[in-house]
């Protein structure tokens, strides 16, 4: 009933191609944006940060970022977690060697550095396809892990081999460190995330947009009609990688604050992210954040289930969630091939209809 | 010389080993040809074999430690164990109860989609079956014996010395895996080319409309192909449980098939066969004149490397057959 175009005259084109066209959502993102930007900052705690938002934040950027590739371009990667672990190197080595510059222009450089490599790895892309270039990439996962666990020169040195992050400090605020605050952490990583989403959102549809989805649907047909296959999968390539290793960055400055390459940023990572983008919808922004809420909130809940509620044996309760996990990807594929975006969009479909059935 | 004998050596380990990855990747090629699903799974099968196999063996209750949890009651095993031969007998019938079953769950509803979703379907088929395993007989490392001679064979060291005057050192593991995977490829050669049922397999890998045109039951294939692939699991988890332990890194072991596969292509059994030989051999030699070099541990990428540079100058791979694409 509310929930129509009708009457949201629109007068340019500018606004007639706006990503909202509908005035109620317009309402309900700058509604959201405003309860993110200026309510939870001041009632978040130290759980709800490093448990749920933070982590929820850094994987959305993640997923974006492997969405573009995967459901835009159309080029399957299981190499996420390599290149988060180059943002999180890349990040620590600058803000190591150049303590002075600040952290927010280190995250962008760290995101710059994995875009080169996520090119390099993406060459192999314009000779093989399908599930070859998926194995490929498996490559650049196991290939940077190691990298990173054997050249003591990344680590700096230090005994342990793990990374840890120094504090540093942006307007006066520390946002990393132990000695950060939960409303710090959180700003942060929202004014990244909602930074990521706006560019993805208006690249994906704009000329390069179109081009990667061309390529996805059928490569020789965009050649035919003049998208160069080179230029198109390569900067899927780096404009992936460069979301993918400010998520690697953030991850590791600002969520985990120390890290052990092959512990935090494993083939599991690679998989956990691909899910994600499954499960939220192939092809879409709002699918990248729904796909990171769901698999954030899914161990959360489950372990306040099987190991709160009912007891249970808490490795016990990580095999059951592994099943579930599982379970569900099929039973998405399945039912829903585009995932949770599908349904939103459903749902969106069926109130611009309320109250009538057709 | 000393040297050349070294080398000699590391390239015999490396063939032996690479019999094993052959091993696993001629289930991912079975499937492969005949229904055009990528099994990710396949590695995890092997797993879900072995510890089935160690499980049964054990005479352990499935299940033991979801039961336990919601019963509060410690339940362990039956108080009995099951012969090796009666045990492989009982895991092959779950592999087969299990390709009936994936193909009742999953496959069926997923026909006709893009090749891609079913490969990612069978991800989460991995991450099930692996929490499944785990549900169903324990996460900790096991112990496996089917009675395979295990050590270093020593009337092959003893022979090698007498010609040579350089022992190899070979476990007797391998041989026995190298002898069986032979046996494997022969015994499938011949049931694809003499029976019945293995021309119809044939028939559905050459091409889906015709063989089903010709009255061929796509889905009872399938199946077929499944339990087969589920049997080369369970020969490849035996000989890989035996000879590192019934654990979670076996199926990351199996994910070495991967390359393999790449190397050999996709659709070639002869293909999976030399791709794990040159891979096992590869690495090993890496490993031995280069990793020494870079910190070591070069195993862990290497296959997936050298597949990937393979890849760039010949796309199908060794013995694939040539992509021709058409809009």
């Amino acid at each position: 009933m509310f929930y129509r175009e009708a009457g949201d005259f629109k007068t340019s084109y500018r606004d007639d191609g706006q990503t909202f066209p509908i005035r109620l959502d317009r309402w309900g993102y700058y509604a959201l944006l405003a309860v993110a930007f200026l309510v939870i900052p001041f009632v978040i705690d130290n759980y709800w940060a490093n448990a749920i938002l933070v982590p929820f934040l850094i994987y959305a950027i993640a997923a974006i970022g492997l969405n573009i590739l995967v459901g835009y371009a159309g080029q399957l990667s299981l190499g996420t977690g390599g290149f988060m672990a180059v943002g999180a190197y890349a990040v620590y080595k600058l803000t190591t060697s150049f303590p002075d510059i600040n952290i927010v222009i280190h995250v962008l450089l760290a995101g710059i550095i994995t875009a080169l490599v996520g090119m390099l790895f993406g060459l192999p892309s314009l000779r093989i396809k399908g599930f070859y270039l998926a194995v490929a990439t498996l490559a650049a996962q196991f290939f940077l892990v190691w990298l990173f666990n054997k050249v003591p020169w990344f680590y700096n040195y230090s005994a342990s081999g793990q990374i840890n992050m120094p504090e540093r400090s942006l307007l006066g605020q520390v946002i990393t460190g132990p000695g950060t605050t939960p409303a710090a952490k959180y700003l942060l990583c929202l004014v990244f995330a909602v930074a990521v989403a706006w560019v993805a959102r208006n690249l994906t549809r704009g000329t390069i947009g179109r081009k990667w989805m061309a390529i996805r649907d059928m490569d020789i047909a965009a050649e035919i009609i003049g998208v160069n296959p080179l230029n198109a999968k390569l900067t899927a390539f780096g404009v992936s990688s460069f979301f993918v290793g400010i998520a690697g960055a953030l991850f590791f400055a600002v969520y985990l604050g120390a890290a052990e390459v092959g512990e935090a940023f494993g083939l599991n990572k690679s998989f956990l992210i691909l899910f994600m983008i499954i499960i939220g919808g192939l092809g879409s922004i709002f699918g990248s954040f729904a796909g990171a809420a769901f698999m954030v909130l899914l161990p959360v809940l489950l372990k306040n289930v099987l190991v709160g509620g009912m007891g249970w044996p808490t490795d016990l309760a990580a095999y059951v969630e592994l099943m579930i996990v599982g379970a569900l990807i099929i039973i998405v594929l399945i039912l829903e091939p585009h995932g949770l975006a599908q349904l939103w969009r459903l749902t969106k479909e069926k109130l611009r209809l309320w109250p009538f059935p057709h | 010389m000393d040297q050349l004998l070294y080398s000699a050596e590391v390239v015999l380990n490396g063939l032996m080993t690479g019999v094993m990855y052959a091993l696993v990747a001629l289930g991912f090629v079975l499937i492969f040809k005949a229904s055009g699903v990528f099994n990710y799974a396949q590695g995890v099968m092997c797993l879900f074999a072995a510890l089935t196999l160690v499980g049964i063996m054990n005479g352990q209750v499935p299940f033991a430690p979801l039961l336990s949890a919601i019963t509060g009651n410690r339940i362990g095993t039956f108080g009995f164990t099951v012969p090796a031969a009666l045990a492989v007998l009982l895991t092959a019938v779950v592999m087969v109860g299990l390709a009936w079953l994936i193909n009742m769950l999953i496959l069926r509803h997923l026909v006709n989609q893009a090749p891609i979703i079913l490969f990612m379907a069978t991800i989460g088929l991995a991450y099930f079956l692996e929490g499944l395993g785990d549900v169903m007989w324990g996460a900790d490392v096991k112990v496996l014996d089917v009675g395979i001679p295990q050590g270093i064979s020593e009337s092959v060291e003893a022979w090698t010395h007498a010609v040579f005057g350089y022992g190899f050192f070979i476990d007797r593991l391998d041989i026995v895996a190298a002898v069986v995977a032979t046996l494997l490829v022969a015994a499938l050669v011949m049931f694809s080319q003499y029976t019945r049922q293995g021309r119809a397999m044939r028939a559905v890998a050459d091409d889906h409309q015709a063989a089903l045109s010709v009255g061929i039951s796509l889905r009872f294939i399938w199946v077929l192909v499944w339990s087969i692939a589920g049997f080369v699991a369970l020969v490849a988890g035996i000989m890989w449980g035996a000879k590192s332990g019934v654990q979670f890194s076996l199926s990351l072991i199996a994910l070495k098939a991967l390359p393999v596969l790449m190397l050999g292509g996709f659709t070639s059994i002869p293909g999976a066969i030399v791709g794990g030989l040159i891979i096992g051999v590869g690495e090993k030699l890496f490993e031995f004149w280069v990793g020494q070099l870079v910190g070591g541990a070069t195993e862990t990428w290497f296959a997936y490397v050298l597949a990937l540079v393979f890849l760039v100058f010949r796309p199908q791979g060794l013995f694939g057959e040539r992509i021709i694409e058409r809009v």
